[in-house]
């Protein structure tokens, strides 16, 4: 039956992918992982997911494509901007009662949620006191994020999102356009750090008052969710914040009970025990 | 239906129908819920077209007034239980594994996240034979290929009539494709998912 020789190989292409790279997908959410592995298939013209083992065994280029494909997740500026709105009402008086901040934004992908983190603390008063560590499984991906750059043509719906979001200012004060694209000012992730990480592999590496984790944890499979969210416990103050994408909870997990909501529409959570 | 059920691994699920809907979709799915029956034995997922700019809880609240059947909007990872009624969020793509639904914020398939698309192929990949892809109004092709991977593990596909639905296109693009089991009035479909469920 198809459904059963593709099972097998897709584990087949996981196992082979963390022998060879040392990167490992075996925890992902099967049906997310088989659309952008059979896409991968058809990209590389190899007709099964039996060859395109082969392929990224004997090719370096294509396991790095592979990589990125699997790793790369896509965002927007200040997505869901109810989220922004609770950021700046509910969580900001929060983190005021703090001297000092530390932020993390984990799976930062190219760095929209980053910026607009760090725009919206900024603009609450809180940037001279806040450390922001924006965290990604891949290199590459990091740099971009870093580097700040996006598409022109997403600015109409980032401004208004923006603005919804509760901003004030005007938003194309904080970029310059370059042809196709737009820089953002370099001085809004001065106190930003970008730093390689893996959720599934590496351990905590500080306490913060803040872990924004938005459109992530949905790529796990519920085992890696527990194995995650065991991680942000450790590496959370008491007291201190959770913020999860629109759409996601903690309500299956292993730490559900060691939260209570600050915002339940929001899925902004505080960590109680 | 009892292999299908067993190979899902979901135990009592004697059917996931998956509904897609664009223009017109917020009306007939309502007609849709409305008619399900209170003890229907499967499971029903809408995918309605809509952004991110699709105002919160409205579409939730017009299907939760009208259904006799218990309606949520899907958060990432929910269980998948019969005699439900599931919505898939805006701006994400529902997916479907066996028992549960997974979210992805993966860019939009033509044009639309959520796409009918994926929220169907994902269903025949952990349904198989126990999947039914309901297609009703809309103004694009969102649904054939659906449709067509349904098909192809075994399920059945089930077509609002075009000549009845408010926006043609999205069905008549299944009946054309040759994809179509059922053709029905719109108000003829729960009825007729009921059968299908019920079917030794």
């Amino acid at each position: 039956m198809r459904g059963d020789v593709e099972s097998i190989e897709l584990d087949l292409l996981l196992e082979a992918l963390y022998r060879h790279r040392g990167y490992d997908f075996r925890g992902y959410a099967r049906a997310s992982l088989k659309r952008r592995v059979r896409r991968r298939v058809q990209e590389e013209g190899v007709g099964t997911i039996a060859a395109l083992i082969e392929r990224i065994l004997h090719d370096e280029a294509a396991a790095d494509r592979l990589l990125v494909d699997l790793s790369i997740n896509v965002t927007a500026m200040f997505r869901d901007p109810p989220f922004f709105v609770a950021l700046r009402q509910k969580v900001v008086p929060l983190l005021r009662t703090y001297p000092f901040v530390r932020v993390w934004n984990a799976g930062c992908s190219t760095g929209e949620e980053t910026y607009s983190l760090a725009i919206a603390l900024r603009e609450e008063g809180l940037a001279e006191r806040t450390r922001i560590y924006a965290t990604d499984i891949n290199d590459a991906v990091l740099r971009r994020a870093q580097q700040g750059t996006f598409a022109l043509d997403r600015m109409r719906d980032y401004t208004r999102d923006y603005i919804r979001g509760g901003g004030r200012a005007s938003f194309s004060d904080y970029y310059t356009v370059d042809g196709d694209e737009v820089r953002f000012d370099p001085e809004l992730v001065s106190n930003v750090v970008f730093a390689q990480h893996n959720l599934v592999s590496d351990r905590s590496f500080n306490e913060f008052n803040m872990i924004v984790c938005r459109n992530v944890l949905i790529y796990f499979d519920r085992n890696l969710q527990d194995h995650v969210h065991r991680l942000f416990h450790d590496s959370l103050v008491r007291f201190g914040i959770l913020a999860l994408g629109h759409r996601e909870s903690i309500r299956f997990t292993a730490h559900a009970d060691d939260y209570a909501e600050l915002d339940g529409p929001s899925r902004i959570y505080r960590r109680v025990a | 239906m009892s292999a299908a059920t067993a190979r899902s691994g979901a135990g009592e699920l004697a059917l996931l129908a998956v509904v897609g809907a664009s223009w017109g979709g917020f009306s007939a799915l309502g007609r849709f819920v409305e008619r399900l029956d209170p003890v229907f034995p499967g499971a029903a997922v809408l995918v309605q077209h809509r952004g991110a700019d699709s105002p919160e809880g409205v579409l939730l609240g017009h299907l939760r007034r009208l259904s006799p059947l218990p309606v949520d909007e899907v958060d990432d990872k929910d269980p998948i239980e019969p005699s439900r009624v599931y919505l898939a969020p805006a701006d994400y793509h529902l997916l479907v594994e066996p028992g549960r639904f997974a979210l992805s914020t993966d860019a939009p398939v033509r044009f639309s996240r959520p796409s009918i698309d994926v929220a169907m192929e994902t269903a025949a990949d952990a349904y198989g034979p126990a999947t039914v892809a309901v297609v009703l109004t809309g103004g694009n092709d969102d649904g054939c290929r659906g449709a067509a991977a349904v098909r192809a593990a075994g399920g059945t596909v089930v077509v609002q009539d075009p000549d009845t639905a408010e926006k043609a296109t999205m069905p008549a693009a299944v009946v054309a494709a040759g994809l179509a089991d059922l053709v029905l009035d719109l108000d003829d479909i729960p009825a007729a998912l009921g059968e299908l469920a019920n079917r030794p």
